[in-house]
Formats: C-alpha cells, structure tokens, sequence
C-alpha cells in the first residue's frame, strides 16, 4: 500500500520503453498510454462535431438560409452525426476509461491481449481517416444522416462510400475492444474479486462488451450490403430490383438501438463508482445495479422497432416493441433510485466530479422520460422526426454520455495526469456548460411538440423566437465547454501534483500512486470487501 | 519489458476465439436475415433459380470442407501427441482441401459468368426480382464465405510454419487451435449455405 514501494518503478507517462518520444505511445501496448492516446482522439473529433453543431445552430438562429446552403446543412448534419455516434459516443467511456481504468480497478497488470488492444485504436484511427476522407474526396460530402437510410444511400450522387465503410471499420475496433475486456473480466480479476465484489465501472463495462460483441456484427454485414448495392447492384434494399429498404431500417437499429446502450451502460458506471465516493456511503442496492445493467443489455436488443412505428409495420409489432420499449425502462429507472437512495443521508462532498454526477441524474431523467413519451404509439406518431426526438437524444446521448464523460475526467484526471486541476474554474465552466446545455435542448422538445420537423435547414417563421433562445444557448454552452477543456489542459501540463487519493475513494485504482507505474501494482492486491465498503474507514481517511 | 509481456493464457486466448466467432456467426447471421426474407417473399422464383445451380459441386465441395475439418482437428491431436510430421501432413492436406474448395468454387461462379448471370448483370435484371434477390445473396454469401475461407487458410499456413518451426509443441498449441476452431466455423457456416442454395428447390 505505502508508495515509496513504487516509487522505484518509473510511472507510465515518462517511462521509457522499446520505442522513444512520440513512437513510444503510438506503439505502446500499455492500457494506460492506449486510453491516453484514445482520449486526445476522441476530444479531438469531438471539438470538431461540436463545432459543426454550433454552425448548424447558427443556421437555425432566423428562417430562411441565414449562413449556408441547404445541402451544406445536409452535410452538416451527416458529419456531425457520423462523427458523434460512431466517432466518440460508441467508442467514448470504454475506449478511454474502460482501457485506463478497467485493469486497475480489478487488480490486474493490463488487459487480456494488449496488442490486440493497440491494434483496435490504429483500426479507430483508419476507420476515423476512411469516414472523414467521404469529406474531402470526389463528390460532395454525404448528404443522408448519421442512419444511411436505404434507398436514399446508395441513389444519392454524394460521396457515401467512405462514410460507410469507414463506420464498418470503426466497428471492428469496437468488437475487439468489447472482446478485449470480456476475456479480461473473465481471467484477470485480482484473487479474491469474486463477480458480486468487482466495482461497478468494470461490470457496466461487461455488459457494454457483450452488446459490442453482439450488435455490432449486424450493422458491419448490413453497412457491406449498403457498400455492394452502390457498387454492384445487388438488390438488398433497392425497390426497383425486388429489394425491400424497411429491411435495412430493421436491420440498422437492430444494432444502433443496442448501440445506445453501448454508450449509456458505461456512463451509468462512472456515476455508480461516483456517487458512492462523494456521498461517503456504500452504494444502495449494489446487486440491483448489477442485474439491471445486464437486464438493460439484454432486453435493448428487443426494442429497435421504436425507431420505425411510422415506416410501416403491422399493429401487433408495434404494439411488442412499444411494450418492450416500457419495459427496458424499468432497469434504467431501478438504477435512478439506487443512485438517489446512496445519495440519501450521505456525507455530501460537492466537488467538480459531483456537480457532473449530479447533473448527469438531472438530463437524464428529463431523457428518459422523454423517451417514454415517443416510446408510446400514439404520441410517437405526433412527435416521429421532430425537434421533439433530437432533443431527446440529446438529452439522452450527450446529457448521458457527455455528463458521465465530464463526470469521469474530473474524477480520474488526478490520476491519470498526476496533476490537479483548478476547482474554481472546472466549477464555473460546469455552470455555463449546464445551464446553456438546458438552453439550447430544452426548447427543441416544445419546437417539436410544436411541430417543427428535425433536419431542415428552414423553419416556418412562428418557430423563430424559440430557435433563437437555442442558438444563444448554443453558444453558452460551447463557452462553458472551452472553460472545461482549456482548464484541463492547461492542468496537464501545470497544475499542482495530485496525492494518490485525493478523494478518499476506495476503489483499487486509488491505492497506487498517481501517475500509475507502469506494471499497476507491485504486487497483485488480494480482495477480501466489498468495492464501497465505506463503513471501514477511519475518519482520518474522509478528510481529503 | 513489462510483467504483461511474459503473461501466457491459454483459456483467456481460447475464450477470445469463441467470442470472436460468435461475432462472425451474427455477421452471417444479418445475411440469412435477409434470405429467409426474401425467400418468403419469392418463394416460386427462388425455387427455380435455386435449381440452376450445380448441386454435385455442392456436395463435393461439402465433402471437401468436412474432411478438412477432420483433418485439422488431427493435426491437433498430432501435435499434443509430439507427432510432428504427422501433423504437418494433416494442415498440409487442410490447406489443399481448403484451396480445392475455392477452385470448384471459382469454377461454379465462372460457369455462372459465362451464363451472363452475375450482380447487375443485363440478364439477370430481365429474369426478374426473385431471380435477382436469388443469386445476390448466392454471390454475397458465398463471397463471404469464400473469403473466409482464404482468412482460415492464412491463420492455418501460419500454424503450419510455426510447427515446422517447433513454436507450435505439444505444451504450446493454442495458435493451431484456435485456428482449427476459426477452421469449423467456416466449415459450419457453409454446412448452412449448402441446404439454403442448393438443396431447397
Ligand atoms: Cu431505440
């Protein structure tokens, strides 16, 4: 436990390996250096699509073509959803704290297979090159949303391939990774982690990794028919030659349903390590959570109907779906309780993570009882392909994910970089980016109750007030962001050293010291408690 | 080099494989999907179209492919027995089992070419959408197939080489295991292609 027992091993980010400089972390098969080098890619491609998302908003801040062509938009849209969905949200939390943080919260010196594990980031980074060339190479850039929706796909003269393929490659890396951490969980838990004594963050990660497993394979195979009917007119999805397109809608969210369970469920985990750590109690109902993670894995693959209630399917597969839809609501919903139940009589800390945890409990509800709303038949048929659904998954999507993301790096940073960072300004960006968050998505649920539709670049006049209190929230937010990020960054390189524990959390990551060295720990821990014992600590240790 | 470097699992490797090859399974699985579809649909023109097809190479090609999966599973055998030569007979034979099966079916498709029948291709626009739909899907999924096929073939040529060398012994096996499973499952896959395309008329 003491750290001048690892001080003789050099930490992993000056540690000096086979390769020097910046090969040193393009070919490093250290889980840490890998999660280091997928979190500057990703908040990379995520600059970029959120700037997209500002510019869009902008269009929409007055009727009419205020900044851009219609077709820009299209190609706005496009981008910005391709680089969202498959680009940061699939791969975000595993990618990054999964590969970071899963070896060291189980007490193991890396993942199963490291160069498999370095191999599916060069897969990422070709995948992300593939899809984003579709931007710069031939014709226009693609113009048919983040969902390549058949016959429009493969009929449109823009640029689809790249996109395509470069999505199918990116789910490569996905698949490898979700097969990375199971074989990881299954082999390299430390001795004595039996299943019900592994910290939630790595079990969220376990029920992600089947779903990847699972799901992913189905859109691959569907992504290569979209590819072999542009190329050789095979038929798939195409009318005129017999195809049926509602086929490939099916077989689409077959997948990407599932897959939004692939970014939740780990965000779910970063907020069940959480909560527990700031509110100094145990976490309430441990085993729910767990089986409502693996409830919510299996029952998500049964509800990608509800994205098609209006494409044409028969009533009683409508009803299914929207019953089904209801039902994986209630794990989602267990787990809220159990979240508020820890919080309950808890010794409080508010501290950047914790105002992110506690704002991700906030959106996410307000998400999820949205989806409830275009889950039912008859309002889903009023609100399908409204500014009502894109609020809601952003709510969902960026609120889960993007919140759970934040809540996580201002946790882990200390670890992670060795360093702390400035509390005052992480804690004011958190304010703007919540409050112009709340700005920019709230009025798009009553814009589309309203009924203006999603994916103009247009609106009918009487929509203009709400669009510009958006916009401005737009902006609000992206300030707040930059506070954030410049904060961070600058505390990468400058902040003070971060002691080992700055939390008095307790799970296993805690007990080396930050940096972590290289190999995780001298000697393997042996686990003889519960992950949040928090009962057994002394009050010394609750002090920060 | 770190402690991971020196760390062996062979349960974890195998465990990696099984995953791995349930994820190939749901890859063909979207493309069964699809036929039994539209099969439903064009119950007649798949039925006529599925008698074009050269059912004796099918069965020879089912034969090829079983024996070969008999064959691989020897040479394991073999090599736990430190029977070397042995095995190195048996992949040899694999892998030309393996490379006859492409060759009938470079020959099926070829014959098919010379017919005017290949995706897109002007007679097969003129038979119909059944017809289309049909022999689509027999190019993609065979192609498919196919094409793991040459994966397997790669995985197990690389066996080969590592038991010639002796880093494949009857301590360390896991690599021509595990390419013997990825070998059945190719195997498996077509053990429902051959039914689907050949045999339902
Ligand atoms: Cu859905």
């Amino acid at each position: 436990m003491s750290s001048e027992n690892h001080s003789c091993q050099s930490n992993y980010l000056t540690f000096k390996g086979k390769y020097a400089g910046v090969w040193g972390w393009l070919f490093s098969t250290d889980h840490k250096r890998i999660g280091i080098l997928y979190l500057y890619s990703i908040l990379s491609f995520f600059i970029a699509g959120a700037f997209l998302g500002l510019l869009m908003k902008l269009e929409l801040i007055a009727p009419g073509s205020t900044i851009m062509r219609a077709q820009t938009y299209n190609g706005f849209f496009t981008l910005h959803g391709i680089t969202m969905i498959f680009l940061i949200v699939i791969p975000g939390i595993p990618a990054v704290f999964g590969n970071f943080f899963l070896p060291l919260l189980i007490g193991a010196r890396d993942v199963a297979f490291p160069r498999l594990n370095l191999l599916s980031w060069w897969i990422y980074i070709l995948g992300a090159l593939v899809a984003l060339s579709s931007q710069f190479l031939g014709s226009d850039p693609p113009d048919t949303g983040w969902t390549f929706y058949a016959p429009y796909s493969f009929r449109t003269g823009t640029n689809m391939l790249p996109a395509v393929l470069g999505a199918f490659i990116l789910g490569f890396s996905s698949i490898l990774t979700g097969l990375n951490f199971i074989v990881t969980i299954h082999r390299l838990r430390a001795p004595g982690m039996t299943w019900l004594r592994m910290p939630l963050f790595p079990w969220s990660l376990y029920g992600t990794a089947w779903i990847q497993l699972l799901a992913t394979p189905i859109i691959g195979i569907t992504l290569l028919m979209v590819v072999a009917e542009r190329t050789l007119k095979i038929g798939f999805f195409d009318p005129t030659l017999g195809g049926d397109p509602v086929l490939y809608q099916h077989l689409f969210w077959i997948y990407s349903h599932p897959a939004v369970y692939i970014m939740i469920l780990p965000a779910m985990g970063i907020i069940s390590e959480l909560l527990p750590a700031f509110a100094r109690k145990p976490i309430f109902g441990y085993k729910a959570i767990v089986v409502s993670t693996l409830l919510i894995a299996f029952i998500g693959y049964f509800v990608w109907g509800h994205h098609m209630f209006t494409a044409g399917m028969s009533g009683t597969a409508q009803f299914a779906f929207s019953f089904l839809t209801f039902l994986v609501a209630i794990p989602s919903a267990v787990k809220v309780f159990n979240w508020l139940a820890t919080l309950y009589k808890g010794s409080i800390h508010i501290q950047t993570p914790f105002l992110w945890a506690a704002s991700f409990l906030f959106v996410f509800m307000i998400g999820g009882m949205s989806g409830l709303v275009l889950g039912a038949l008859a309002t889903n048929v009023h609100l399908h392909d409204t500014a009502f659904v894109v609020a809601h998954f952003h709510f969902i999507v960026f609120g889960g994910v993007g919140y759970a993301f934040m809540a996580g790096i201002h946790y882990w940073f200390p670890k992670m970089f060795g360093r702390m960072y400035d509390s005052g300004w992480a804690n004011t960006g958190w304010g703007l980016f919540f409050s112009g968050f709340l700005t920019l998505y709230f009025p798009m649920f009553i814009l589309g109750m309203k009924g203006m539709p999603r994916r103009y670049f247009d609106y009918l006049p009487e929509f203009h007030g709400l669009n510009v209190i958006s916009s401005l929230g737009a902006m609000l937010m992206l300030f707040g962001l930059a506070i954030v990020l410049i904060n961070l960054m600058r505390a990468a390189r400058r902040g003070a050293a971060a002691p080992d524990n700055p939390w008095g959390a307790l799970t296993l990551e805690w007990t080396v010291p930050s940096p972590p060295p290289v190999a995780n720990f001298i000697d393997i821990p042996t686990i003889v408690t519960h992950p949040y014992d928090y009962s057994i600590l002394q009050p010394k240790d609750l002090s920060k | 080099m770190t402690p991971t470097e020196s760390h062996r699992d062979d349960v974890g490797a195998k465990i990696g494989m099984w995953l791995f090859i349930f994820t190939e399974l749901l890859l063909f699985g979207g493309l069964f999907i699809v036929y039994a579809v539209y099969r439903y649909k064009n119950p007649v023109a798949f039925h006529f179209a599925a008698e074009e097809l050269n059912r004796g190479m099918g069965i020879l090609n089912t034969i090829l492919l079983l024996i070969s999966s008999a064959t691989v599973a020897m040479s394991l055998t073999a090599v736990q027995l430190n029977e070397r030569g042995k095995s190195l007979i048996l992949i040899s034979i694999t892998l030309m089992l393996g490379v006859l099966f492409l060759v009938n079916k470079y020959i099926e498709w070829g014959d098919k070419w010379g017919h005017g029948i290949y995706p897109g291709s002007e007679k097969l626009l003129e038979l119909g959408h059944g017809e289309v739909l049909f022999f689509g899907l027999y190019f993609a999924m065979t192609g498919l197939h196919a094409l793991h096929i040459v994966i397997g073939l790669l995985i197990l040529t690389i066996a080969l080489f590592r038991v010639k060398r002796n880093r494949i012994t009857s301590s360390d096996y896991v690599l021509l295991e595990n390419g013997g499973l990825y070998w059945h499952m190719v195997d498996i896959v077509w053990i429902f292609l051959f039914p689907l395309f050949y045999l339902i008329v």
